[in-house]
């Protein structure tokens, strides 16, 4: 039966007609589907974002926009990106697919789940509202370091609100991630049978748990700083402006592992299955994925080596930093080895994954550079940082959200998608990513600070090259969305297994799955931790 | 024969125009690297960034080299069977092991460069950096001098939006100042950093490293410049609206021009004068020396 068949037999019992049917849902599929459609809205919102910011480094010289719109594109570029593409995404795929992957009929809290989508759309036009305010967005950086944050006019109480809602929100899925694995898996789902995504899954929500608050206090922090005349942030009233920084990114280094660990999840699935081959060290994998969690929450002062700290200090946040690459340089070995002596196909979601195992290495080898302290002094606030947080971020978590995206479109949908289209979105994407941001390690290397508007003639070249890039890269995914909706409306049948090395329970279900994935519990049998 | 002459005349033509492309190229800059810069300190962080890099390239190498072999020989269309095995402790030890050891040996050197980054004392000369939006402020503490210096006139009128001046015609462009600073060549400075508004970050590439330059903190940092030069920089941290446009200018001169300088700016006017002082404690600090 298609899905659309099964939601008319049970209407009015799961949803009502319409607009209502989405705004009052609790069901994991549904839900699934808004957080990755919200998703990708976002993600082109931020990017058309990032190709003003790229037309306007397109040359020397002020062309387009002003330096303060330029400041609140970067601003609002990182904010909607993080908190509007990359998270909100992370928590579609664990709505989708979690149920399915642990043998549950959905997530243990589905009130909780509606209403933490739907915080979402209203904090953002709440964040975006404010680039039709008098002084225009925020525009002191998504890091919102005081004093500087404080200048921010009308936009700054939105701003706050914002980054409160949307914490709340995550902290909300993050819960409802937990109870569901905690207690809704299947009888014989042992922990170590759990797939690498709902791992990593786990891991990211405690990350969330533990850091969302920590942000909360902080940009409280900055409200009442602003308004109730306290002086947490400011030296002149006996406060500090190095502690927002120290609390910022206590929250911030922890987030970033938020926005890559189920990224690790979703290669480790798609690597072993077109690979024919079990996944290379299952256990090593989970433990190195706790490791690199632990050690999240005692790097954080790497973000800010310049702001001169205390011999002892900057020693210890570089040792803790650089140990960072001994997990992550495991997980990187396992997927090459599970590969090794295997018998590889290489269908869009594999490209992908590769593409990812590659990429995201390089991101990892400029993290290790930064990492150095003595000399992060010299690459600290230039573009070789953005090149390495676009290279983790963009060819790292956006690639495997691609990936994760071709792989189990046909389960979501029932339809095969277009492999030819999706062939041509990847190799576009992947020459023009590099195009993009490659030269960026050239650009900062050379002195070019990071958040400037205008530059000195000797960059223009790399950055020419970087904007070219940028709108290839941009366009582009205009051949996904299309990729995305063909897939939708039709094609060719998919199976219930649909890829031939698909191992999993969310594989021995319909295409698309029922209504309430698993209404009844999966025989233990087919529970094969496939993963291993 | 007359094709033949024809198709040299054709490549002399592409010769030529490639040969008078040449200059253009060498203006263009397709820099790649760190430069070395002009400080021990610097020459050590470009030793320390090579070692890094190269630990990287043969890493990369070896990983991405063994990707792309199983890419070209594990292919199902070519017959490959997938083998079962998914486990090796020894193998899992050891690379946990190898890349343990080569972080060990990176931290060595690397440490040491921290230790002596940190190392501020025996000083030969103190200036005090504070960054305001959107200037600089440097006083000599030991010899009463205060420059302050913001973007060179020129490229502020060039920079502005749709001024319809050509960057490239505008010499140093943004990173330019009316008023550079002149420092000794091969002394011990010391740089006190700070600020008056917001964060601000003092970034001269040449000497190899940046301070943040923070209201309440004064950061210290040193520098011993071993080569005669102007040396250009830019303000490294968000600092608002022109962050982009607030650069620093250092002329390293021999220590008997540098002392020429300091008199001669002793008795000119304060430079104070011809821009209102942002802050008034800045001012009052100025009166007490
Ligand atoms: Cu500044």
């Amino acid at each position: 039966m298609s899905e659309a068949a099964a939601h008319h037999d049970d209407h009015g019992h799961h949803y009502n007609g319409g607009i209502s049917r989405w705004l009052t849902t609790t069901n994991h599929k549904d839900i699934g589907t808004m957080y990755l459609v919200f998703s990708l809205v976002m993600f082109f919102i931020g990017g058309a974002m990032a190709m003003i910011i790229r037309l306007e480094l397109f040359k020397p010289g002020l062309q387009f926009v002003d330096p303060q719109l330029f400041n609140s594109m970067t601003t609002l570029h990182a904010l909607v990106m993080i908190f509007g593409a990359v998270m909100p995404a992370w928590t579609g795929f664990a709505n989708w697919m979690i149920p399915m992957m642990i043998g549950a009929p959905d997530m243990a809290l589905p009130r909780l789940n509606n209403w933490s989508f739907w915080i979402l759309p209203f904090a953002f036009t709440l964040l975006l509202s404010t680039l039709f305010m008098p002084g225009g967005g925020p525009a002191g950086g998504w890091t919102m370091l005081p004093p500087l944050v404080l200048q921010t006019g009308m936009a700054f109480p939105f701003l706050i609100f914002a980054v409160h809602f949307l914490g709340a929100s995550s902290i909300a899925g993050a819960i409802n991630v937990v109870a569901t694995v905690f207690n809704l898996r299947a009888p014989g789902m042992t922990l170590m049978k759990l797939p690498l995504f709902v791992w990593t899954w786990i891991i990211t929500a405690f990350l969330l748990i533990a850091s969302m608050p920590v942000l909360a206090g902080a940009v409280t922090m900055l409200l009442t700083d602003k308004y109730f005349g306290t002086s947490f942030f400011s030296a002149a009233g006996g406060g500090d402006p190095v502690l927002f920084q120290h609390i910022f990114w206590f929250f911030g280094h922890p987030e970033v592992y938020i926005l890559i660990l189920p990224a690790f999840g979703i290669v480790s699935a798609i690597i072993p299955t077109f690979a024919r081959k079990p996944l290379f060290g299952y256990s090593s994998m989970v433990y190195a994925a706790g490791a690199i969690a632990f050690l999240s929450f005692i790097v954080w002062a790497h973000h800010m080596f310049t702001v001169g700290m205390p011999l002892a200090g900057e020693l210890f946040f570089m040792y803790a930093t650089v140990l960072i690459a001994v997990p992550t340089g495991v997980k990187v070995f396992n997927w090459v080895a599970t590969m090794w002596q295997s018998s590889m196909t290489f269908e869009t979601p594999m490209l992908f994954a590769i593409a990812f195992v590659v990429l995201f290495t390089i991101g990892g080898f400029s993290g290790l550079m930064l990492g150095v302290t003595p000399v992060d002094f010299q690459y600290h606030d230039t573009y070789f940082v953005v090149a390495h947080f676009h290279y983790v971020l963009v060819t790292g978590a956006v690639f495997a959200l691609m990936a994760g995206t071709y792989f189990w479109l046909p389960k979501w949908t029932g339809h095969m998608y277009d492999e030819t289209l999706g062939k041509w979105h990847f190799w576009i994407s992947t020459i023009s990513v590099n195009v993009l941001f490659f030269p960026q390690h050239f650009l900062g290397l050379a002195g070019m600070p990071r958040r400037i508007p205008d530059y000195a003639v000797q960059f223009a070249d790399w950055n020419m090259v970087s904007s070219i890039g940028g709108f290839v890269f941009g366009l582009s995914q205009f051949m996904f969305v299309i990729v995305i909706v063909k897939c939708v409306r039709g094609g060719a049948k998919a199976t219930d297994r649909v890829w031939e090395g698909a191992r999993g329970l969310e594989w021995t279900l319909s295409s698309p799955p029922p209504y309430h994935s698993f209404a009844t519990p999966p025989e233990p049998a087919t529970i094969d931790g496939g993963y291993r | 024969m007359m094709s033949l002459i024809t198709r040299s005349g054709r490549m002399g033509v592409v010769l030529a125009s490639i040969l008078a492309m040449l200059p253009a190229m060498a203006n263009a800059s397709w820099e790649l690297n760190l430069p070395r810069g002009v400080t021990p300190y610097s020459n050590i962080v470009y030793n320390l960034h090579m070692l890094i890099l190269w630990v990287c390239v043969v890493t990369g190498i070896v990983v991405f080299g063994a990707i792309f072999l199983s890419i070209l020989k594990f292919r199902k269309s070519q017959g490959a069977v997938a083998a079962q095995w998914h486990e090796s402790t020894t193998v899992e030890v050891l690379w946990t092991i190898v890349p343990f050891a080569i972080l060990i040996a990176m931290a060595v050197p690397a440490t040491k460069a921290l230790i002596m980054m940190e190392d501020v004392g025996k000083s030969d000369l103190t200036i005090k950096v504070t960054g305001y939006q959107w200037r600089w402020r440097y006083e000599y503490l030991d010899r009463g001098v205060e420059v302050f210096a913001a973007l060179s006139q020129k490229s502020n009128v060039a920079r502005q939006l749709g001024s319809g001046i050509d960057p490239t015609t505008v010499e140093n462009y943004l990173l330019d100042v009316d008023n550079e600073i002149v420092l000794p060549v091969n002394k011990k400075i010391r740089f006190l950093t700070t600020a008056g508004d917001v964060i601000h970050s003092w970034w001269v590439p040449a000497l190899g490293w940046k301070r943040d330059a923070i209201p309440g903190y004064i950061n210290e940092s040193w520098a011993k410049i071993e080569k005669e030069g102007v040396y250009r920089g830019q303000c490294a941290l968000l600092c608002g609206k022109d962050h982009g446009f607030m650069p620093i200018v250092i002329r390293v001169v021999s220590e008997a021009e540098f002392d020429k300088w300091i008199a001669g700016h002793k008795q000119a006017a304060p430079p104070v004068a011809n821009s209102a002082s942002p802050v008034a404690t800045g001012s009052l600090l100025v009166q007490r020396q």
